[in-house]
Formats: structure tokens, sequence, C-alpha cells
């Protein structure tokens, strides 16, 4: 108990830096997600094969790779000047897109193609057809699957500690410099990510109760 | 579907292609070439950042760096395999004391993040306990744990996506509950998540990357190490790629067997009717799994 309230400034900005991270790749991952579920649905043919690429290549790389890559490789490049932060969100967006354009993608398949035809007979073009038809029935499919990938996510900012951002990741080394018990201030983040994560996943759970689509 | 969404095209919406088309080509190769350019102009393409990969002693640190991740993941599967296996069948149970802790217990190691369960392991519990834990068994133990969570999840959403029919079948014939689970359940079961199982595997293949976190000489330690050697003039942009080509094709071929299995278990005649909203919720867990990459999403 003392290691948490001797400590709470610590713990408090950690879990800041945590949400920070979390929100802003978030927002990042959903639009870059649906842009690349955009790319891979279009009638380009540049674009499907670029976008599916993409994704196929990022599914496959761990994460800790890409926050490898940004954190020590991404400097030597003389680009932009970015703080750890910056790459950080870079990197957790450029992951975690891949994965919601998938979910995006998979939300549109489980719209029955009837709707499409009848909207293309219905003389509806593309934009029309996905904007007034098509995306709104798939939001039930998408909305349960993506809230994972953020739960997903916030799991993930964790990794981010590794590389030298401020976040609930790092706690335990500063609690060992200065002295305390290193498995207790442990299982206090695990505490406080539980009570992150846990209304996320009921949330979760109710949607998916609730709009479960066959597929 | 998405063949659907667009009509055949005609001479206007062909022309409108082909110019997103370019449009697109064109963006994106200047952005590649950008990042082309960059690498050249830093010179991570000169010979003298390449030179290290002649250096037998060089080869045999990444390939002892790619066995140590290979036994990482051979254990962390086997033991994720057996552990999700053993608090499925907990969580199936028709007793609520067995049912109830188990529920907890996998539901506990799915909100923790990965990362903070090896640093318990590596950091917490030698202060503390005097328990002193390799970086090795700490990756296993946390690969172990969570892993196995999901892996119950897995199992779990299998037993119960199978048609009622055959449990009540067997318990007609007088089966007893674990024949049951044994004899007509679980090899149906995993039969028909075994592509989902085997995603899951891939995602823990990815998850062993965490070892570079706490020094568990894998293939990103390796690279970091590599990299920092001035002798190479600093490689770690030409180490970075050769291991990301490794990881990228280790995940691959893992992935492209799922997707054999997936395939060949559609056209058997051996597979059950599998209830669709239960693999969905499986093949859920393993998206969220995988996006907790590194740690992985369901």
């Amino acid at each position: 108990m003392n290691v948490l309230l001797n400590n709470m400034s610590l713990f408090t900005t950690g879990f800041l830096g945590t949400i920070k991270l979390f929100v802003v790749s978030l927002i990042g991952s959903l639009i870059g997600g649906t842009l690349l579920a955009a790319m891979r649905v279009s009638p380009v043919p540049v674009l499907r094969t670029v976008g599916s690429g993409y994704v196929n290549i990022v599914r496959n790389t761990p994460l800790t790779l890409v926050l490898f890559f940004f954190a020590f490789a991404y400097p030597r490049l003389d680009i932009v000047d970015l703080s750890f932060f910056t790459r950080a969100c870079i990197a957790l967006i450029a992951y975690t897109s891949a994965f919601v354009c998938e979910v995006v993608r998979s939300g549109i398949n489980t719209v029955p193609v009837g709707q499409a035809e009848a909207s293309r007979a219905l003389g509806f073009t593309f934009n029309q057809t996905l904007s007034q038809v098509v995306m709104p029935q798939a939001i039930r499919a998408v909305v349960p699957p993506l809230t994972s990938i953020q739960i997903a996510l916030l799991k993930n900012t964790t990794i981010a500690a590794g590389f030298s951002v401020v976040e609930a990741g790092g706690i335990y080394s500063t609690l060992s410099e200065r002295g305390y018990n290193v498995l207790v201030g442990l299982l206090w983040v695990a505490v406080g990510f539980l009570i992150l994560v846990t209304p996320l996943t009921v949330l979760q759970r109710r949607l998916e109760r609730q709009w479960s689509v066959a597929r | 579907m998405t063949a659907v969404l667009y009509d055949i095209p005609g001479p206007k919406a062909r022309a409108r292609n082909l110019g997103l088309g370019g449009l697109g080509t064109v963006l994106i190769v200047a952005a590649l070439g950008y990042i082309v350019y960059r690498f050249i102009v830093t010179g991570q393409f000169s010979g003298k950042r390449w030179g290290w990969i002649e250096y037998v002693a060089i080869q045999k640190l990444l390939l002892g760096a790619l066995l140590n991740t290979l036994q990482a993941f051979a254990l962390g599967a086997v033991l994720a395999l057996v552990f999700g296996a053993l608090f499925a069948a907990c969580r199936l149970s028709d007793h609520r004391w067995v049912a109830r802790p188990a529920t907890v217990v996998v539901e506990f190691f799915r909100a923790v993040p990965l990362v903070v369960m090896i640093f318990i392991f590596y950091f917490g519990l030698p202060p503390a306990t005097g328990i002193v834990v390799s970086t090795y068994w700490a990756v296993v133990l946390g690969l172990m744990l969570y892993n196995g969570a999901v892996l119950a999840e897995i199992f779990r959403s299998g037993v119960l996506s199978l048609p009622k029919g055959q449990s009540e079948a067997a318990y007609a014939l007088g089966l007893r509950k674990t024949q049951l689970m044994t004899n007509v359940l679980l090899p149906q079961a995993i039969r028909a998540m075994l592509p989902t199982i085997i995603s899951q595997l891939v995602v823990l293949l990815k998850d062993s990357a965490l070892g570079f976190l706490i020094g568990y000489p894998e293939l990103l330690f390796a690279a970091r190490t590599l990299g920092s050697q001035a002798q190479f003039d600093f490689p770690i942009i030409p180490v970075a790629i050769v291991v990301a080509a490794i990881y990228i094709a280790m995940c691959l071929l893992l992935s492209a067997f799922a997707n054999y299995l997936e395939r060949r278990t559609r056209r058997s005649p051996k597979r059950a009717d599998i209830n669709p909203a239960g693999k969905a919720q499986a093949e859920g867990h393993v998206l969220e799994a995988q996006a907790q990459g590194g740690g992985g999403v369901v």
C-alpha cells in the first residue's frame, strides 16, 4: 500500500502517459485503418495491391520490431527530428491501422451482397452505396472486433515503455531506484491496467451479444 | 461483396480509375522513393554498413539469436496449449467451484499486458521472493500465461460452437462428461479451431520479440548489439532490415500454414456444422490477440 501512496505522482504520470498514447493512437489508427480499407475495396488495382501488401506485411511483424525501427533506426535517416512520444504514436498507428483495416473489410463483407446489388440496380454510385447502404449496416459487425483491437492497443502501449516513453510500463524502474518493492509496484500497475481494460471489455462483450451478426 | 460495390467501368469510369491509379502510383512511388533516397543519402546501402554479413562469428550470433527465439516460441507454444486446454476444461466444468475461479484467472491474464507480466517475473520476483528467474523463463512464463488464457477462450468457443446434438447423442449413449469431452467434443473442436489456434501461435511468435525489453538474447537484441558496432559504422538499419525479413518470413510461413488448414477443413467432409457465430467469436479473440502484437489482437 505504501508503494502506491508514496509514489502516487509517479503512477499518475505513468498512466497519464499511457492514456495519452492510447487516445492519439486510437484516433490515428481509426483514420488510417479506414483509409486502408477504402484502398483495399476500391476499384483501382494499384491501391488494392498496395493496401493488401501493407496489411499482410504489418500483420506479420512484431510490434516491438516496428517500435525498434522508429526508436533506433529512424533517427539515423536524418529526417524531421521527432520526440520519443511522437515516434511511438506513429509506430502504434502504423501497426494498429492494419488490423482496423481487416476488421472494417470483414465487416463490410458481412453485409449481404443483395444490398449492394439492389443499390447498384437503383443507380447508386460507389460512394453512395458505401455511405448510404453498406457502411450503416456494417457498423454492427465492425464495432465489437474494433473494440477488441483498441483494448489490445491499450495493452500495447506498454511496449513503448521499453523505448523510453513515459508511461505505465516504465514505473518499475523508478520504483527500484527509489528502493521500493518492485513486485508490489508492478502488481499495482497490473491492477491499474485491469481498471482501464475491464470497462472496455465489458462494453465489448455487451456489444458482441447485442449486435452479433452471423458471418 | 467488394466486386458488387461498383459497376463494370464504362469509358468515364475507366478513365477516372486510370487517373486515380496513376495518382496513387505517383504518390506511393514518391513516398517510397523518398525513403530509399534518405537511406542512400545517409549511407545505409554503403558496403561498409553491410560488411558484417561476411563475418562467420556474426552469422553465428544471428543464428544463435534465431535459435533462442524459436526455443522461446516452442516451449511457450507447448505450455500455452496445455494451459489453455486445462483452463478451457475448467471453465466448461459443471462444478461452479471449478468454473468460477478458472474464469477469474483467464480474464485476469487476458487483461494484464504481456509486458507487465514479463516484468513481474523478471524484475519483480527476484527482489521480493529471492527466486531468480532467467530471461528465458520470464519470457516463456509470460507467453504461457497470456497466450494460454487466449487459447482457453478459443478452445472454449470451439467446444461451444459444436452442434448440441453431439453432446445430446453422447449422453443418450451413456457417456459421462469426461468421456464426452475427450472422445466426442474436443477432437471436433480442435479440428474446427485449428486455423485459429495456428493464428494464435503466430501471435506467440511475435510476442517472443518482447524478450528484447528484458535483455533476452533473441533476434531484436542481437540486432541492437550489432547495430551499435562502431567498426561497421553503426549498421542499425541494415541489421534491422535483415531481422525484419527473418521475422516476417517466419510469421508468413505460419500464417500460410493456417490458411492452408482453413482451406482444407472447408473442403473436408469430416468437419462438423460449426456454429458460425461461435467461430467468429473465437476468431475475434485471435484478432484481438494478434493486434496485441508483441503483444496481440483478436
